[in-house]
């Protein structure tokens, strides 16, 4: 029982990590923070979407100068490539929102702009 | 009371998400019919030694296109977001 | 804001390297673990390199924004046409057709493991050193963009 759960440990890294970013989107107030949060919640979906498609004493799924051995599924992997790019693509348009705020608002509080108007 | 609120909402998803992962098979994934299929086949049909780059480009080439696009679409973005203004005030939206 | 002397010569020193190891991680993608992506991130590495070496009033005149532009687009395009030429031959969009005939990229390859042959898979080569240009043109505008956004304390308005 121990060792069947011993043996889920990347998953319980998934979810660990999925709550923390989670946590830090919900209880900070500063932006570039809850960017960071988000930033934690994408890296958490990759490490998952990586952990599904492992086998068991596999070997990466390239022929050159293999060693022996299964292969792990390479279908995740191309998923988890995309979903890298699609990352650093959101993470830049919002951090430079991020600073376009600042150079309007004068602060990067989300409470504060929320209150001001014009 | 938010911080309640959120802090149990937080906890309601550890303890469910926890008792999920606890279940999930690790190291014998279930159907593997699509992967077989790559792996025997990739060398011969697309003539490449990598599988996963030959399942990214050739594969599913349709997907990287639209990655290449989403690419693009995030630097036109940043570049719109500091211009250069022309002869008018702050932004033109006040 | 500018560093020492000493950090930007290895700076200068260093660039070039980063341009060829990105090349070569671009290049070999169906044959090593990298690819289009990542290549085109390594060098992009190299040109953040000299741009955290540098103030920025130094470089806008040595890596010019509209070299970038130009060098994106390009890189786009060739993935474009490379996809649009199995049209001509009446296959479909981005059917790999070079892949095991003989002539340009064209050797084929058996099943089972072997030391990679370069000349081997067809429409990848072309389609990855595509992405690689095009990811290295966008993200090296990306830290131009921002970094023009900053306003130097130094300087005086």
């Amino acid at each position: 029982m121990i060792s069947k759960l011993l043996l889920a440990m990347p998953f319980f890294t998934v979810v660990v990590l999925a709550l923390l970013g989670l946590a830090a989107m919900l209880f900070k107030r500063n932006l570039v923070k809850i960017l960071m949060g988000l930033s934690l919640m994408e890296s958490a979906v990759n490490l998952f979407l990586v952990a599904t498609g492992y086998r068991q004493g596999g070997v990466a799924p390239i022929f050159s100068n293999v060693p022996d051995g299964q292969m792990v599924l390479p279908t995740v992997q191309a998923l988890t490539l995309t979903s890298i790019v699609i990352g650093v693509a959101t993470s830049a348009m919002m951090l430079s929102f991020a600073m376009v705020l600042y150079k309007k608002y004068g602060t990067v509080d989300s409470r504060e702009i929320r209150k001001l108007k014009g | 009371m938010r911080l309640a609120l959120y802090s149990a909402i937080l906890l309601v998803l550890f303890g469910g998400l926890m008792y999920i992962a606890a279940d999930l098979p690790f190291g014998k994934p279930a159907v593997t019919d699509m992967d077989d299929y790559f792996i025997r086949h990739g060398q011969e049909q697309t003539g490449a030694n990598n599988i996963v780059t030959s399942i990214v480009f050739d594969f599913r080439g349709f997907d990287t296109l639209g990655e290449a696009t989403v690419l693009f679409t995030a630097v036109l973005g940043v570049g719109m977001m500091f211009r250069k203004l022309n002869a008018g005030e702050e932004y033109e939206n006040d | 804001m500018k560093m020492t002397k000493i950090v930007r010569t290895t700076a200068d020193l260093f660039f070039p390297f980063c341009l060829v190891f990105g090349l070569y991680v671009v290049i070999h993608g169906h044959l090593t673990p990298g690819g289009g992506f990542q290549g085109g991130a390594v060098m992009a590495t190299g040109t953040a390199l000299l741009l955290v070496a540098r103030a920025y009033d130094d470089i806008t005149g040595r890596i010019r924004k509209t070299a970038l532009k130009i060098c994106e687009a390009t890189g786009l395009m060739m993935f474009l046409l490379a996809g649009l030429s199995g049209i001509f031959k009446g296959l479909p969009f981005m059917a790999n057709w070079m892949a095991a005939t003989g002539k340009l990229f064209g050797s084929p390859v058996a099943f089972g493991p072997n030391p990679g042959d370069l000349n081997t898979a067809g429409l990848l080569p072309l389609l990855n050193v595509g992405v690689g240009i095009e990811v290295l043109g966008g993200l090296t505008i990306i830290l131009l963009y921002m970094l023009s956004g900053i306003k130097d304390p130094e300087k005086k308005p």
